[in-house]
């Protein structure tokens, strides 16, 4: 697809995010779309294109009012809705349909109209990984670590300022649930999870939701908004078993996705101005920026130690404050692509200056999926 | 450590020879016999390539210990943390387990070290697979 021929031209988040136990999963949903159609002047009746993830496409046609002639319920956990994104562009740009809505809501933290997710006892995972003991993202996610620890030498103090970082971000962020400033020793110090992870390097569990519209880049001229280009995307799989992943210290799905969404947006690391990796837990941005190229390997430990990353750096990365700080409501993608369109856009609480391009950079199950998009406010 | 019902595997038509074997305490991995690979979790064909000529092989049982977390936030039927792991098998492919025999503290468990399989019986059909500190008792 030609760089810019898509654009963001709708973009909203749940009126509330963090506690929402007035509405249920599907209402979150509903909340957030209507916001994003309010803010580009559209109605449902004008959407043609409908992508979810965590509810079917046919419950939310049906719940919006939405007739359209395409859509797409990819679910690869946190990351479906980069490729949303992916998926949209290509299928406007091949004239599938001319207005995209994407939507997401969960009640991850109140549990209001849905249900958990039970890993299958017969699948490969049910059967070779739930009987050890494997008790949710935090106990499976997390095992890499050590192995790269012991590879690349990144210390424990490294990684807990992961979780430092992104709270100095948070700081600037009204919208963020968790503000106040924290120290390494903070984190060291706080409660165990699934050793060595303590509770600050793990990601909030909130309710929320978010939406997207996209159309053509022709039609984004039309609108009150500014327009957000889609200048390249990538997606990839690898494994739904943390034991099965190739590389512990390196994602495939992160690498094939990255590259790919970089070709074809045509630009170089140098070209960034904004970052959004995905962080369920600290170590999620150290493998992003090595992954995607920004650093080489090993070097993102000392990279964020460093404060490249942090308010005033030269990368700015999770300038909401990220899923350790901002919000988390089980599938965080939605809330990355929200943040950069809003730097791309010049509303951001913590605003990167004169940012161009964005690069929102997603993880789907635990390193078994990736979608990374890259965005731009300058049509090529 | 007890077991939860609903964590117990399912086996399938596809992995059924893997839990027999582990019921008479053989740690089962597949052989290609078009690319030699040597592959985990069960299927009945080689995931490198594709060929459908595959055969069962006993491990050796022989695995050292790659990584790993130590669980503090226990379900209700789990009175103390526990480390879960992921061994490398002397065959080359890696599986996750349990590491027994040893405290589950990061003094005691350190990656690299040499383990050995074990079988603890969990029901009449179910047997699971699990590793201690190597005493050069494996197969």
């Amino acid at each position: 697809m030609k760089p810019g021929s898509v654009a963001i031209v709708g973009a909203a988040e749940s009126t509330q995010l963090g506690l929402v136990p007035q509405l249920s999963q599907i209402q979150l949903h509903a909340d957030a779309a209507l916001n994003a159609l309010a803010d580009c002047g559209l109605t449902p009746k004008d959407i043609d294109g409908l992508a979810c993830a965590a509810e079917w496409p046919t419950e939310l046609a049906h719940y919006l009012g939405i007739t359209p002639t395409w859509v797409d319920g990819t679910m690869v956990g946190g990351c479906s809705f980069m490729l949303h994104v992916r998926h949209a562009a290509a299928a406007i740009a091949a004239g599938l349909c001319s207005t995209v809505l994407i939507t997401h809501g969960e009640s991850g933290r109140s549990w209001v109209g849905t249900q958990a997710m039970q890993i299958n006892q017969a699948s490969l995972a049910g059967q070779f990984e739930l009987p050890y003991g494997v008790l949710g993202a935090p106990t499976m996610f997390t095992i890499p670590v050590l192995r790269y620890m012991k590879e690349y030498g990144l210390t424990h103090e490294q990684l807990a300022n992961v979780a430092v970082v992104q709270r100095q971000w948070a700081a600037r962020n009204p919208r963020a649930s968790q503000r106040d400033p924290i120290t390494v020793q903070d984190v060291l110090d706080s409660k165990i999870i699934a050793w060595l992870f303590h509770v600050l390097e793990c990601c909030l569990v909130t309710d929320g939701g978010g939406a997207l519209v996209l159309t053509s880049a022709e039609r984004a001229k039309d609108f009150p908004t500014r327009p957000v280009y889609v200048l390249g995307t990538g997606e990839s799989v690898e494994t739904p078993m943390i034991s099965q992943m190739q590389d512990f210290t390196s994602s495939r799905a992160f690498r094939v996705s990255g590259a790919k969404a970089f070709a074809e947006a045509g630009i170089r690391h140098a070209d960034v101005d904004h970052l959004m990796l995905y962080d369920a837990f600290a170590h999620l941005p150290i493998y992003g920026l090595e992954d995607l190229g920004f650093v080489a390997k090993g070097e993102a430990g000392a990279f964020i130690w460093e404060g490249h990353t942090a308010p005033g750096g030269k990368l700015p990365v999770n300038t909401n404050g990220g899923g350790l700080s901002y919000m988390h409501s089980g599938m965080y993608g939605m809330y990355a692509l929200q943040e950069s369109v809003r730097q791309l856009r010049g509303t951001a609480p913590a605003e990167v200056p004169g940012a161009e391009i964005s690069v929102c950079h997603g993880v789907g199950g635990m390193f078994g999926a990736s979608g990374t998009v890259v965005l731009g406010n300058q049509r090529p | 450590m007890s077991i939860n019902p609903k964590t117990l595997p399912r086996p399938t038509p596809e992995t059924r020879h893997f839990w027999e074997g582990a019921r008479r305490g053989e740690l089962l991995l597949q052989q290609c016999e078009s690319c030699a690979q040597v592959y985990f979790p069960p299927r009945p064909f080689c995931p490198e390539c594709a060929s459908r000529q595959v055969r069962v092989i006993r491990a050796s049982g022989r695995a050292t210990l790659y990584s790993y977390v130590i669980n503090h936030r226990l379900p209700k039927w789990i009175d103390a943390p526990y480390a879960i792991a992921v061994v490398e098998l002397e065959e080359g492919p890696r599986m996750m387990t349990n590491i027994v025999d040893a405290p589950q503290t990061p003094e005691a468990l350190v990656l690299d070290m040499p383990l050995e399989v074990v079988f603890e019986p969990v029901t009449a059909d179910i047997t699971l697979p699990k590793f201690r500190p190597a005493r050069g008792g494996a197969r």
